[in-house]
């Protein structure tokens, strides 16, 4: 590792990506992510990378599914609107059984809606993304410092299962700045997808990179070979952080910035008496549901605090299989809610005792 | 030119899904004999778009990617960019090109993008069954203009290498056709030219096909080509609309 630098969380998310061997690079400006194709359309040069700017985000990501399908590294990086044009693409992405990383940095939505930290595209990252059976491995980092760890996963995982993976970040994480450590560089094979289509050299059958499959039942079994793909993910890459949960009273569930506020928020608790506890999901897809179903054979209560009005809440509910009251506190359209807030939401959850 | 025998060796044994008269095979062979002439097979992409021709992955020898509707421009400029090395081409008809895809279109060809599109102009949507395109001529009869294109109210056809020529990215825009034997031959020498020029590193070529649908037309084989030339050619002439090798010479 090397030494200490202090970064913002859009800048730290395109120099981790370098570093994780990426060189490829297509978007389309939008805040707040724009730090992240500004740093990239300076550093790739540099690192006889490609940076592209698109004319649209449809345009973007079908330049992803274009190099990925070519066999390289590639990333895309937007916000929340930015999605919604990509879907179709991610769609083809995952049909097509090709790696690739996006990044949402999520602002407040709907419409063009705001341009402050949101949390309500947990629906579209984890299950409504776009059209058709498919899925997406989703990251919720909460600090600098984990963003810039889960880049490099987050490449390594797309690749190790073949399907797309979005970094759910958000516009708090984005603009911040944290201290962080880089990982060393690394050096990526690009030559090593034996399905990738980039010219059979006359030594093979031409490769295919398809989503179409006309007869239903081929299509079918297609599909359900990707689902064990999925069920190896949901078996083996659930990742949550726990923290003072083992006694807890109450545990709050919460990702990313909504995690950093809760985490006071339980610390206040603490000072003040209540078992409080936190189950912080890192990856939201799959969602980390035997963390949080182990809590729920000894935690009497949950809450989960998003800034959305409470989508995340519905997988905590299928976590603990209703066995449990799993509470929501929120705030949306940009607004983050403070440590007090969701304290007094923790009190009143206590039966109004401190 | 006599009868050449067997078929290129960048064309797969898939038999063609096309319809009796569709213009579609005799293009998918003059590609297929360009890349083999060229020498290329190996190192050749090709981008196959949505519509008829989406199983051109299925019948081009080269390794195939096939790209959403309309973003074959996007798509190619993806694969072109992560391997230069790469010949590319896409495969697109009128609506996927000139409707959903113009945007791509049209910033792929001002990017001066290092890529190849055959682009099949028949005035229809075929696989969907028969609706307006973007190209489909004024009064034109089709499932959705059943009383015929009225431009007041469906809007004017696109004549898109028209369109493309005032874009500095576009290395050739050229408009053939493959009625007969001379401009069979005519549209070969095009498509080589195309591929020459991404060889060559020259930017942006695109060869607009003005091709035929006789089933959707409602039209025998031989009755398509010679509504073609009847309709299709005056609203879309043939020839050369910008080629930076003329250019240069001039």
């Amino acid at each position: 590792m090397s030494e200490k630098v202090l970064m913002k969380g859009n800048e730290a998310i395109a120099e981790a990506a370098i570093a994780a061997g990426c060189r490829h690079f297509f978007g389309y400006p939008i805040t707040p992510q724009t730090e992240v194709a500004a740093y990239m359309s300076k550093r790739m040069p540099k690192v006889n990378g490609v940076y592209l700017q698109a004319e649209s985000e449809v345009a973007s990501i079908n330049m992803v599914l274009g190099a990925a399908a070519a066999g390289v590294r590639v990333m895309t990086s937007t916000s929340s609107p930015g999605v919604s044009l990509m879907a179709e693409g991610i769609s083809y992405i995952a049909g097509s059984d090709v790696p690739a990383l996006i990044i949402n940095v999520q602002r407040g939505g709907p419409g063009l809606g705001g341009i402050q930290p949101s949390q309500a595209d947990y629906y579209q990252a984890t299950k409504s993304t776009a059209h058709g059976d498919f899925h997406m491995i989703v990251f919720a980092p909460s600090t600098v410092q984990e963003t810039v760890d889960l880049v490099a996963k987050a490449f390594d995982l797309g690749d190790k299962y073949r399907m797309p993976v979005m970094i759910l970040s958000d516009g708090m994480l984005g603009q911040m700045m944290e201290p962080v450590e880089l990982p060393e560089p690394k050096e990526v094979d690009n030559d090593s997808k034996e399905w990738a289509a980039c010219g059979h050299k006359n030594q093979r059958k031409h490769n295919v990179v398809n989503s179409l499959y006309i007869d239903p039942a081929t299509l079918e079994g297609l599909v359900k070979k990707r689902f064990e793909r999925y069920a190896k993910v949901q078996a083996e890459e659930q990742m949550a952080e726990e923290y003072l949960v083992d006694d807890a009273d109450i545990v709050l569930v919460a990702y990313g910035a909504s995690a950093r506020v809760s985490r006071s928020a339980v610390d206040m608790a603490r000072k003040n008496g209540i078992k409080a506890g936190l189950i912080r999901p890192i990856t939201l897809w799959p969602f980390p549901v035997d963390a949080i179903a182990k809590a729920a054979e000894h935690v009497p209560k949950f809450l989960t605090v998003e800034m959305s009005m409470g989508q995340m809440v519905d997988d905590v509910r299928l976590a603990v299989k209703c066995a449990r009251p799993v509470e929501f506190y929120g705030r949306t359209g940009g607004m983050i809610p403070t440590p007090i807030e969701v304290y007094n939401k923790i009190v009143e959850m206590n039966g109004g005792e401190q | 030119m006599g009868i050449k025998g067997g078929k290129p060796k960048s064309m797969t044994d898939a038999p063609l899904h096309y319809c009796p008269g569709c213009t579609h095979g005799i293009v998918h062979r003059l590609v297929a004999e360009v890349i083999d002439e060229l020498g290329v097979e190996g190192r050749t992409v090709g981008v196959a778009s949505v519509g008829c021709s989406v199983f051109t992955y299925n019948y081009f020898a080269c390794d195939m990617v096939q790209a959403p509707h309309g973003r074959a421009p996007a798509v190619a400029t993806g694969i072109k960019r992560a391997r230069p090395e790469n010949v590319v081409f896409t495969y697109q008809g009128d609506g996927d090109l000139a409707a959903i895809g113009t945007g791509e279109t049209v910033h792929a060809a001002t990017r001066g993008e290092n890529i190849v599109v055959i682009f099949i102009n028949n005035a229809i949507y075929g696989m969907t069954g028969g609706q307006m395109a973007p190209t489909t001529l004024p009064g034109q009869v089709t499932q959705t203009t059943p009383y015929g294109r009225d431009v007041k109210t469906a809007g004017n056809p696109i004549r898109v290498c028209e369109l493309l020529s005032s874009l500095d990215g576009v290395a050739l825009a050229q408009r053939v056709t493959v009625d007969n034997v001379k401009h069979v031959r005519e549209a070969k020498k095009a498509i080589k030219k195309a591929f020459q020029y991404q060889i060559e590193g020259r930017g942006y070529s695109i060869v607009e096909v003005v091709s035929t649908c006789p089933t959707n037309w409602g039209l025998s084989p031989s009755d398509s080509l010679q509504w073609l030339r009847d309709n299709m050619l005056p609203h879309y002439p043939l020839g050369v609309y910008k080629d930076v090798g003329e250019e240069a010479k001039e």
